[in-house]
């Protein structure tokens, strides 16, 4: 039975645009990071994000079958269109709080990865395996950082907790299940996110235990993003800045 | 170069007849093209202009992230952006490497940060000037790192081992750079209007810029000879400079530009290309801290710096928990 071409398109429009925004907002920290290494490490971390994006839009593209390219889709739709996550689009605060960021996409991710390198889609699972490698690679770094900066000194494991209760209202979101997921998950495309709770939460568990971190206690969950319903305020700023010069001089080669 | 200005820690040249026996056999090793390496004896006036001069490299490296880095979240594709965040992570990269050269004469790195940070150390003039369209950093590449390789490929021959060395690792990335930059300029300057005229004007913006990169004339430039006679520089500031304008006066023509400079002639008889100076004063004035971008670029240096400290305490402590911890183990 083949799937329904609409659905998968939103399915990769969902992977693409977590890296595309995340990427960028990693990037946004060009030369003013803590110490030399880590301006270098966030420098890949965003190349290789939008390396990813590359693929996945890429392959968007050719879903949605209208002849557009990974930038068309990167650079001309609007908010609304969009289906990252609201956590990627969230601002980077302070170092802490762009790595702990960092760190709950990250361990998402090499959940995820994991399972889509299984995908009955070829295209998904060669993207997969190229970024798992990749991803495995954040995740330890991004954890480390978090356990060193947790379990650090008493202003910076201050600084993490606020972080953690700022973010973690976004975490919920990973794990939404909507009818997308139901028909990935029947063509063997993708797991239903619910799925990777568990795994997800042990992993997260362990490192923020290390890090000495509390999880909060509210369950809630702020959602909108992977839907497109209702962002957050701050992804039409973003987007305002990525696209300009797309939006200002339309149809030029770059 | 990214080394520009650099004050030879000696004044005059120090004649054979005056050197000690010592000082005779490190100035034999130079001449033979015998590389200096860190453990080796050096005059202490030696030690003290190289750390300068890869001191200067290094911040140049640095802080020429933020220029470049003005453009990241605008970058117009997803490979020019790509493209860039690679070429800064390679900057940042040749930073860390040459601050690790300079490490190896006895100078840390936070030492030297903290000299730049109380402006009491420099970087290359270049970095002051605004990057005000997308163009500019096509223009970067082509220029900036088109005028670094200049003088970066003739200090593979500096007497300083690790100081070569690194000079080498480093100019293959950056002849990738400005081969990517000339790229990005070709498709602006082949463009549509709005992007040949966004070619235009970055052109006629880091010109000048680009030619002060070298420093000032050979005849102004007082503390050059005893740095040529050690061999850490290696050219004059007025040869590189022609050997720049002579190679970038072709790629201008090809990408169809006006010449940014009315002073740029052929001259049969010399075999060079003649050309107007860059304004002296406005120089000087950049070098004194009165540039376009003086005082954004350094307060945003420190300002990283400083926003950073609690996280460099953090992980400075936790390492030493893990340490103790280790210790308490055993
Ligand atoms: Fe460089
Ligand atoms: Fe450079
Ligand atoms: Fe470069």
């Amino acid at each position: 039975m083949a799937v329904d071409q609409e659905k998968l398109l939103q399915f990769l429009l969902r992977q693409g645009d977590n890296t595309l925004i995340l990427g960028h907002r990693v990037s946004e920290w060009c030369g003013h990071s803590p110490i030399l290494e880590e301006d270098i490490a966030l420098a890949n971390t965003a190349l290789d994000l939008i390396g990813q994006t590359q693929m996945w839009l890429g392959y968007a593209a050719d879903v949605q079958g209208e002849g557009k390219s990974a930038d068309d889709l990167a650079f001309l739709r609007d908010a609304w269109d969009f289906r990252n996550v609201l956590l990627t689009e969230l601002p980077n605060g302070d170092f802490g709080r762009t790595l702990l960021r960092q760190f709950l996409f990250d361990a998402f991710q090499s959940v995820l990865m994991g399972r889509l390198m299984k995908s009955s889609d070829e295209t998904v699972a060669a993207i997969a395996a190229k970024a798992s490698k990749e991803v495995a690679y954040h995740v330890e770094r991004s954890a480390d950082t978090v356990v060193g900066l947790g379990d650090g000194t008493e202003e910076s494991h201050a600084r993490m907790q606020e972080a953690l209760n700022y973010l973690w209202p976004y975490v919920g979101e990973f794990f939404a299940s909507d009818d997308v997921d139901a028909a990935m998950a029947e063509a063997g495309i993708a797991p239903d996110p619910a799925s990777l709770r568990e795994e997800y939460d042990a992993l997260v568990g362990k490192v923020l235990a290390d890090a000495t971190l509390t999880i909060p206690a509210s369950k809630y969950a702020h959602k909108g993003g992977r839907t497109g319903y209702m962002h957050t305020e701050h992804l039409g700023h973003l987007l305002t800045s990525m696209q300009w010069l797309q939006r200002a001089y339309p149809g030029c080669e770059w | 170069m990214y080394a520009q200005l650099i004050k030879t820690a000696r004044s005059g040249i120090t004649s054979r007849e005056d050197m000690s026996e010592q000082e005779r056999e490190f100035q034999d090793k130079i001449d033979n093209d015998i590389k200096i390496e860190p453990r080796d004896w050096m005059p202490d006036d030696y030690r003290a202009t190289l750390i300068r001069q890869m001191g200067q490299h290094a911040h140049s490296e640095v802080v020429g992230q933020l220029p470049e880095g003005n453009w990241i979240t605008r970058a117009p594709t997803l490979e020019r952006k790509a493209i860039l965040l690679a070429k800064v992570q390679d900057e940042a990269g040749h930073g860390l490497y040459l601050y690790s050269a300079a490490e190896t004469l006895g100078e840390t790195r936070d030492e030297l940060v903290r000299l730049l940070h109380e402006g009491r150390m420099k970087y290359s003039s270049i970095f002051n000037y605004p990057t005000l369209n997308w163009a500019d950093i096509g223009a970067v590449g082509w220029l900036v790192d088109g005028a670094a390789i200049v003088n970066q490929v003739a200090l593979q021959r500096t007497s300083y081992g690790p100081y070569s060395r690194a000079m080498i690792r480093i100019c293959k990335e950056e002849s990738f750079h400005a081969r990517q930059g000339y790229h990005a300029m070709m498709k602006m300057a082949f463009g549509s209007p709005a992007q040949k005229k966004m070619a235009q004007d970055a052109l006629n913006r880091l010109w000048f810029p680009a030619m002060m990169m070298f420093g000032p004339h050979d005849s102004d430039s007082t503390h050059s000879e005893q740095s040529m006679a050690w061999k850490i520089k290696v050219k004059s500031n007025d040869e590189l400079r022609q050997q720049f304008v002579d190679q970038t006066i072709p790629q201008i023509e090809y990408l169809g530009l006006d010449l940014p400079d009315e002073g740029i002639k052929w001259n049969e008889e010399r075999g060079h290309y003649d050309f107007s100076d860059p304004d002296w004063d406005e120089f000087m004035d950049v070098i004194r801290g009165n540039g376009p971008c003086n005082v954004d670029r350094l307060n945003d240096r420190v300002a990283a710096w400083d926003n950073g400290q609690w996280v460099r305490d953090g992980l400075m402590a936790h390492a030493r928990k893990k340490a103790a911890a280790k210790v308490a183990a055993e």
